[in-house]
């Protein structure tokens, strides 16, 4: 038999190579799935994973990538700072969802103007609307010691709520028949968030993203918040003897994490959306959870993994019509992805031993 | 090259390509806002498209796929039917309405239509149904029925569509029991098994015996059963495995014909953007088998009813009729007009609560 031995610190070798066995794992266990679905396994593997890249219109989808990847990443790497230091915001989603909110009230409330202005301020509105929801479970918690946990996944809900009132209410189109549903940000160029390279895909959110990445990096890397993130991850009692003020480090990462969720939701809603409606959040705050960890809480593995989820996204996408695959079966390989990518976890931080246990 | 102009022109390579093979097969896709089996909305949807592979075999290849969000992530679903030689799409979904023109316009060449919208363009068509008047029928049904006069209404969104329903359902329940009162509940979904259960068990805790839903899970059937002595109707499908009961009767989307109109007209290149809105009379719109529990008098009066509807002599909105807030709306025999109709956004009078917004 084989037994598992804890390893003094984590594998530096298998931390890097695991997420590439989690995923040839999950292409080997998803081709087995597809193949009792009655598709081709291996057709159905290079739709999902080599067409959208090299295939016969990867010049559409490659900019589709960045589209669906830049919310992703810029919500996943505030996540990651937070996850680091052991502060737990599961409620991206709302946060995405209130920062589109502000962004897009914002804007509206100023239409038809034609300011130069009022995308900056409208990018400011989303920030601000995503970092103030992020704040309610942070002063909870420091306060009154609630979990951040259970208050941050619950004002989603709030947030679901209080988009489908603006839908049909407060922000609904006046021109719309009475249909729920903002105005098309499409139709009022000051507010909308246009591809600046249209078959790149890349929109401000795209840039933003990156520059987020970098930023987040240099945080962890050069700063002493990112020091004192990573200490308090890592030891949280000999943090407090370095002088870390915890309640401090609650606010600042939950008000990174929740600013930049709002601030993929505001560009969202101004561009690839174009309009806040009923339906508008589409589980980017969630999804960026399995992305902050699939990509190792790193800056450039979390860009790596947005970029990766988005890929199954939108080769799945592109499975489900032209293979007729059902839309369950790609959010099973979705899910696949993060089972095992915990599962090989295992590896990182235990050494295999084969033989038997010897007596203690 | 601009970006779009490259799409149009891959789009015009495939349609050159495609009109080779044209002669043979058509390709006509779907998009689906919920999964194929919802038992619903969608089910009816992919009816429709089974249809259409029924009826022209060989000379027709439909692609379709489910679950899709309304938004960015639609507009992708019918770029890619598009790139992929698709010659008419169908979005079945009021919230692609946006992504349904931004498509089309990129696409000149490809047909595309549009349930349930009101936006149309050279290849935008839109289609819907006039289930307000299944509702009609069915709110006779259910004011005959109630014994406590208490009905429950599980309605999806505020909108024209939804507030249609339950005007007409109410206006004819109060025709035969004037003492009947509606209980609404919006579950801001169209589907959602379990808010659809929670939204029914809360409706029949309060004394309704009747409820209706405009939402598409067969979850408060389920309920209905489960509670006993609840009449329900099917919604969007027949929902016939909970026949006779709590299943009474249903509205049956039945969108075979206009699909298979449509794909004939494309192949016979006699396709022109259009609105069409039609009801019983045409067959766009069912009302499933009367089951047994339902006394034969309130059955014959229910069909006497359904009939007078497809035949054209009776409009389910007919005068005199005050909205919620007392004001006159309809005038003695006057009907009210499509446009007023397609916008309706307030009750009739007798209705409580407000519509949400």
């Amino acid at each position: 038999m084989f037994r598992l031995e804890k390893r003094p610190a984590p594998s530096r070798f298998w931390t890097a190579s695991t997420p590439v066995l989690a995923v040839v794992l999950t292409m080997l266990a998803g081709g087995a799935m597809f193949a009792f679905l009655g598709t081709d396994p291996l057709a159905a593997i290079r739709t999902i994973f080599w067409d959208p890249i090299f295939g016969e219109f990867a010049f559409y989808y490659r900019g589709q990538l960045l589209v669906k990847a830049a919310p992703l990443i810029l919500i996943a790497i505030g996540l990651s700072l937070g996850f680091r230091a052991g502060i737990w915001n599961i409620g991206a989603e709302g946060q995405y969802i209130i920062g589109a909110i502000s962004g897009a009230a914002f804007g509206l409330a100023f239409y038809p103007s034609e300011s130069i202005l009022l995308f900056p301020a409208m990018i400011v509105a989303g920030a601000l609307g995503g970092w103030l929801w992020a704040m309610i479970p942070a002063i909870l918690k420091t306060r009154f010691n609630t979990n951040e946990i259970l208050v941050s996944l619950m004002l989603v809900y709030v947030a679901e709520a209080m988009l489908a009132s603006v839908s049909s209410g407060l922000l609904r189109n006046p021109d719309g028949l009475g249909f729920p549903g903002s105005r098309n940000f499409k139709d009022y160029p000051a507010a909308h968030n246009n591809f600046l390279i249209e078959s790149a895909g890349v929109h401000w959110g795209v840039v933003t993203a990156i520059l987020a990445v970098i930023f987040a990096y240099a945080l962890l890397n050069r700063h002493l918040l990112g020091f004192q993130i990573r200490l308090t991850g890592a030891a949280p009692k000999a943090a407090r003897f370095a002088g870390v003020n915890p309640s401090m480090l609650v606010v600042i990462c939950m008000g990174i994490s929740g600013a930049l969720a709002g601030l993929a939701g505001m560009f969202e809603v101004t561009g690839p959306a174009g309009q806040i409606s009923i339906d508008f959040n589409s589980n980017y705050g969630f999804t960026a959870i399995i992305v902050a960890f699939l990509g190792r809480l790193n800056p450039i593995g979390v860009m790596l993994a947005g970029l990766l989820m988005a890929l199954t996204y939108v080769g799945g996408d592109a499975a489900a019509s032209t293979l007729g695959l059902p839309g369950a079966a790609i959010q099973l390989l979705q899910g696949m992805l993060l089972f095992f990518l915990l599962a090989v976890d295992v590896l990182a931080n235990f050494k295999i031993r084969f033989g038997k246990t010897e007596a203690a | 090259m601009k970006f779009t102009s490259i799409l149009t022109g891959a789009a015009l390579a495939l349609g050159l390509a495609g009109a080779a093979l044209a002669q043979e097969k058509t390709k006509v896709g779907f998009i689906y806002v919920g999964p194929v089996g919802d038992g619903g909305w969608t089910f009816e949807h992919d009816q429709g498209r089974k249809a259409v592979e029924e009826a022209f075999g060989d000379k027709v290849e439909t692609v379709f796929q489910e679950s899709v969000p309304e938004g960015a992530d639609a507009e992708r679903a019918m770029t890619q039917m598009a790139l992929g030689g698709a010659n008419i799409i169908f979005a079945t979904s009021f919230g692609y309405m946006d992504p349904v023109l931004n498509v089309a316009a990129k696409f000149p060449n490809v047909k595309f239509e549009h349930a349930t919208g009101f936006k149309r363009a050279d290849n935008v068509s839109t289609y819907s149904a006039r289930f307000y008047e299944g509702r009609a029928v069915q709110g006779t049904i259910a004011g005959r029925m109630t014994k406590t006069n208490k009905i429950g209404y599980i309605a999806s969104f505020p909108i024209p569509e939804v507030i249609r329903g339950i005007n007409s359902a109410y206006i004819h329940a109060r025709k035969v029991n004037p003492d009947v009162e509606f209980s609404v509940v919006w579950v801001y979904t169209w589907f959602d098994p379990a808010k659809e259960a929670d939204a029914a068990n809360a409706l029949i805790e309060q004394g309704a015996d009747v409820i209706l839903q405009h939402t598409d899970s067969t979850a408060p059937q389920a309920a209905a059963e489960k509670a006993g002595n609840v009449i329900t109707f099917g919604q969007a499908s027949d929902m016939a495995e909970y026949a006779p009961l709590p299943r009474v009767s249903s509205i049956i989307d039945n969108w075979g014909p206009y699909y298979i109109a449509r794909v004939q007209a494309v192949m016979d290149g006699t396709w022109e953007s259009t609105d069409t809105w039609d009801g019983i009379g045409p067959g766009m719109v069912k009302i499933g088998e009367i089951s047994s529990a339902v006394p034969a008098d309130v059955k014959a009066e229910a069909e006497a009813l359904r009939d007078a509807i497809a035949a054209g002599e009776y409009h389910p909105f007919t005068g005199p009729l005050k909205k919620q807030d007392g004001s006159d709306w309809l005038a003695e025999g006057e009907t009210a007009d499509d446009g007023t109709l397609a916008g309706m956004n307030f009750y009739v009078e007798g209705l409580s609560g407000d519509i949400p917004n």
